[in-house]
């Protein structure tokens, strides 16, 4: 038990974070390179994932691709391409990549596909455009969906992070790496607990814009009269 | 004046829809098409707005081929109303009636107003305005749908099984509602029904189809009810069944109407 405490000192002792382990750095690192993964996909597999849920063409591809990538062991695809790629942060940022597609895809084109198709419909019918269709009444009402796949997304890279210092020499993996090359345990499980603090703080960031998309697209599960009935309701107790 | 000129619908896979179709719609008459479901009613209407393309023959409004028309500026000329409204559920029922004028690039402040006075007209109370569409009853989303067709103050009105969501009463009091509005603004009305007596609450004119659109009788409600043409118009509008076999039978010195069974469904006034 004493490897807990020796954790949590090890958090909280300021030489950490000023001495050799940089752990400000390490953790602005960390995010930064979580971010680039999560940005890189959303820009890859939002636009993709739209497109097929808005044709429903190539649906099988998705999902063949979506449940192959997901069987991919990051590590030993990071080892694969760290052989080709060399060290550095290039081999790190692919195999991420590759974690990160899956649910970003999957959730950009389940949620413009959950998107009743009487409704769109009716919507070219009275006269939107295909662009009007997609921005004004496919994406609203799909956002909570998008960006739940966004959410998982990213769960996922900033726990598997740590692997980048693998090939590296970046984020929160670095001094968890050096620590099981010296032992000390208590250092490994204090960067460990670092990295879930980070996908928790990320996870609640996640939640108030996912639940933000979902006021907007079924305003009427809270509406501002509902709410002031609800606020009312609750001074009254 | 809307033209149906020997349209045929074929689908990719050999369905055909639409064998071969004529009809004209006078400007400010109110046509029903009616037939089962698979006899094509809707794939015509949807001809109209270019949301089908006929494979052959052409739909022309005012003697203009629809083809050659921009669809998005035909359709937002175009009155269109759906069973359920068709609303968008993440828009306000005043965005929502406001949307083709909005799309148009009328002012916010300027639809608005408009919207407002539209709700009225469809017999909604103008509160209801920022509320959403999953917050009204069907008949209010039904009224909602109208208005909004109405926006753009368009000649055409297309409507597609309108009052099919709702229960008996609430339909009722729509038709009558429809009814007195077109009085009012003397629309071309085009509306689809599976509903025959719908078709008759609220039609000029009764184009009744069997399956690939073939029309099997077209005439006003009376003339269909008087002479069926055939067979299939006869069991359609359910001639010689006791609902349509009314006769008159004296109580106490008045006439009463009495339907095949012998209920009565109404007072013959002299």
């Amino acid at each position: 038990m004493n490897l807990f405490l020796e954790a949590i000192q090890w958090i909280l002792d300021p030489a950490s974070w000023t001495g050799e382990h940089q752990l400000g750095a390490r953790v602005l690192e960390h995010l930064a390179f979580s971010a680039a993964v999560l940005l890189a996909a959303a820009l890859l597999g939002i636009p993709a994932g739209i497109a097929i849920g808005h044709s429903g063409r190539g649906r099988g591809l998705v999902i063949a691709l979506t449940s192959g990538a997901r069987a991919l062991p990051t590590l030993g695809l990071l080892t694969i391409l760290g052989l080709g790629l060399g060290i550095g942060l290039e081999a790190p940022f692919l195999a991420l990549l590759v974690l990160a597609l899956p649910p970003v895809l999957a959730g950009a084109y389940a949620g413009v596909e959950s998107v009743d198709r009487a409704t769109v419909g009716a919507a070219r019918a009275i006269g939107f455009t295909e662009w009007q269709v997609l921005a004004c009444v496919e994406l609203p009402l799909a956002a909570p969906v998008i960006i739940g796949g966004l959410r998982s997304a990213a769960l996922q890279v900033i726990s598997t992070a740590t692997l980048a210092a693998y090939i590296a020499d970046t984020g929160l993996g670095r001094p968890l790496f050096r620590a099981l090359k010296t032992q000390e345990y208590g250092v490994m499980l204090g960067a460990s607990i670092l990295v879930a603090l980070l996908a928790l703080v990320v996870e609640l960031c996640f939640h108030a814009i996912q639940s933000a998309a979902a006021r907007r697209a079924e305003p009427h599960r809270t509406t501002p009269r509902r709410a002031h009935a609800r606020a009312r309701e609750r001074t009254h107790r | 004046m809307i033209e149906f000129d020997a349209v045929r619908k074929q689908y990719p896979d050999g369905t055909v829809a639409v064998e071969r179709f004529d009809l004209v719609v006078p400007s400010h008459r109110v046509v029903a098409l009616v037939g089962s479901s698979g006899s094509g009613k809707t794939t015509l209407l949807r001809m109209v707005n270019r949301m089908v393309e006929p494979s052959s023959g052409s739909v022309r409004i005012d003697d203009v081929d629809v083809r050659s028309m921009d669809p998005v500026r035909l359709r937002r000329s175009i009155g269109y109303v759906l069973q359920a409204g068709g609303l968008l559920p993440h828009r306000t029922v005043a965005d929502n009636v406001a949307t083709v004028p909005l799309l148009e690039g009328r002012s916010r402040r300027q639809a608005r107003a408009d919207a407002l006075g539209l709700l009225e007209r469809v017999g909604l109370d103008p509160a209801i305005a920022d509320r959403y569409p999953a917050q009204l009853s069907g008949g209010q989303q039904q009224r909602v749908g109208v208005a909004r067709a109405l926006a753009a103050d368009p000649n055409i009105l297309l409507m597609d099984e309108p009052f099919g969501a709702v229960d008996p009463i609430v339909r009722d009091q729509l038709q009558t509602e429809l009814r007195a509005l077109q009085a009012d603004i003397g629309k071309t009305i085009v509306f689809v029904t599976h509903d025959i007596d719908e078709a008759f609450a609220l039609a000029d004119e009764v184009v009744v189809l069997r399956a690939g659109a073939e029309i099997a009788q077209r005439g006003t409600p009376a003339e269909i009810l008087a002479a069926p043409a055939d067979d299939f118009v006869a069991s359609f509008v359910g001639a010689g069944t006791a609902r349509r076999s009314l006769r008159i039978r004296e109580i106490d010195g008045r006439a009463l109407v009495v339907d095949g069974d012998g209920r009565p469904t109404g007072v013959l006034e002299r």
